[in-house]
């Protein structure tokens, strides 16, 4: 957990608006994306910023269309929070905070309709696609939403779907098509922390464990909010909110460049 | 006799190796061979939990192996299995003998394996990476745990599989791990349907890989540490 030592010393900081690393509260650590890092995957990537990094892979199998949705495939998001990314992490099965992360990052991709479900339906009302995008927290020092959800946009550009012969309902994963995943739209998950009164984005771990609440917007290239989540003790007034909507409507158009 | 991939019986995949991967982890190491790809992060020595396992007498170690959803052809589900479980038990014994538990009386040490990308060898590469995770991480041992697959396809002894060949019919896979300077071997499995005398050249031919994989772990962690190194020799 945080050192006592370090804490009053954070807090002081951020009353006066600055950050024991010298960023300026509204600016992003160095973010870096690689791609294709595990081959067995039909799309993956890595993401790391600064210390924080979360890797994707993107697994499609086939299953039966939803009754509600017979024209439409569909995704699953998992988030692992293994025990080797922090000390703070214990092994076992998922907790809350990991089905968060991951709940959050699925309804960004879902509500943006980023994948063009239509597209994923094989026959209508017997078989889709199912998109399995797994996500692992590799080392943490914050902000695992906002590293997360580029995580799964960044595998997701990258996926492509493996040969499927219908007649005999198989999949070959050693062969994959040219044709990549129907991605419309990128989807970017911005997170804006509150402490001490003073609104922040990307925290360290440290800066993390000091927030008293949090805002997650997720927002589309068009502008548009897909997903929000509020965490933390405290709560957030009217104009804050506004302010965090704003802020992640910029901060997203730039993290976005990152994407290949 | 050609290999799948047009290596010689002898022949190892091509491998790297690269000390201090997770920055959180008191020790950290990623090993490849071939399309298998293992990171090994550990933790500790540090406080036990939960405190009712402490042992007065030496360090307790705990290792998990985990294998990436992704990580294969078809996805895994997350989290432990039956063969999770198995296999982290066996690369704890694989590397156990190797620290010296008893200098850290009262504590944990805690091992933990993502295997990537796997193409056969997991086991071995898992306890590669993590040999140098636990040198990275400081604590004390006798000698690095190296470790690579055996065998025996289509009636002659190989070193280090890869799952093509693992998946020939009568194929046997014999995972070892060996400590070179004690030439201790600490891992020792098999499954499959060979002659002793095939096992014998298949074991022989084990040995050689991990001591060629030690080689790359000495040269791993000196190039991690290497910096620092002349930083000494500069203030002499």
């Amino acid at each position: 957990m945080i050192r006592d030592n370090s804490k009053g010393y954070i807090l002081e900081l951020a009353k006066k608006g600055v950050r024991d690393d010298g960023r300026g509260l509204l600016n992003y650590r160095d973010i870096k994306i690689e791609y294709d890092i595990s081959n067995n995957a039909e799309g993956s990537a890595a993401v790391t910023i600064g210390k924080t990094r979360v890797v994707c892979g993107v697994k499609l199998s086939t299953g039966e269309p939803y009754p509600d949705k017979p024209d439409e495939g569909s995704i699953v998001v998992n988030a692992e929070f293994a025990p080797i990314s922090s000390p703070t992490f214990e092994p076992g099965a998922p907790g809350e905070e990991s089905i968060e992360l991951a709940r959050v990052v699925d309804r960004g991709i879902r509500e943006s309709r980023a994948v063009d479900f239509k597209k994923l339906c094989i026959k209508s009302g017997e078989k889709m696609w199912m998109v399995m995008i797994d996500l692992y927290i590799q080392n943490h020092d914050g902000n695992l939403i906002d590293a997360a959800a580029l995580a799964a946009i960044a595998a997701l550009t990258k996926a492509k779907f493996p040969k499927y012969d219908m007649e005999t309902d198989t999949i070959d994963y050693h062969e994959h098509k040219k044709d990549k995943l129907p991605l419309v739209r990128h989807p970017i998950a911005c997170t804006i922390h509150k402490m001490n009164g003073t609104l922040f984005v990307d925290p360290t771990f440290d800066e993390e464990a000091l927030s008293d609440a949090r805002l997650t917007v997720t927002v589309s290239e068009d502008g548009n909010i897909n997903a929000m989540q509020k965490g933390g003790q405290a709560g957030l007034s009217e104009d804050e909110i506004l302010k965090g909507v704003e802020i992640a409507l910029e901060k997203s158009n730039e993290i976005r460049k990152h994407l290949k | 006799m050609k290999r799948p991939d047009g290596r010689k019986p002898e022949d190892l995949r091509p491998m790297e190796a690269k000390v201090g991967v997770i920055e959180n982890a008191t020790g950290s190491a990623m090993f490849r061979i071939g399309n298998t790809i293992a990171i090994a992060g550990v933790y500790g020595p540090r406080e036990m939990h939960p405190k009712r396992l402490e042992d007065p007498e030496k360090s307790v170690i705990k290792c998990y192996y985990d294998m990436y959803s992704f990580s294969v052809p078809e996805r895994k589900r997350p989290g432990p299995d039956r063969r999770s479980i198995e296999l982290s038990m066996v690369i704890r014994n694989a590397l156990e003998p190797a620290i010296l538990t008893k200098e850290f009386p009262k504590s944990g040490i805690d091992i933990f394996v993502s295997i990537i990308q796997a193409d056969a060898g997991t086991r071995c590469a898992a306890i590669t990476a993590a040999s140098m995770a636990l040198a990275d991480a400081g604590i004390p041992m006798k000698d690095l745990v190296c470790a690579v697959a055996c065998g025996n396809v289509r009636d002659t002894a190989v070193a280090d599989l890869n799952k093509e060949e693992e998946d020939v019919e009568l194929t046997t896979d014999i995972p070892i791990a060996y400590m070179p300077r004690a030439k201790k071997i600490t891992l020792l499995q098999a499954d499959g349907d060979l002659t002793a005398e095939r096992f014998k050249e298949a074991l022989k031919l084990g040995i050689q890989g991990c001591e060629q994989i030690y080689e790359l772990q000495k040269k791993a962690l000196r190039e991690k540490y290497q910096v620092s190194g002349e930083m000494i020799e500069d203030k002499d």
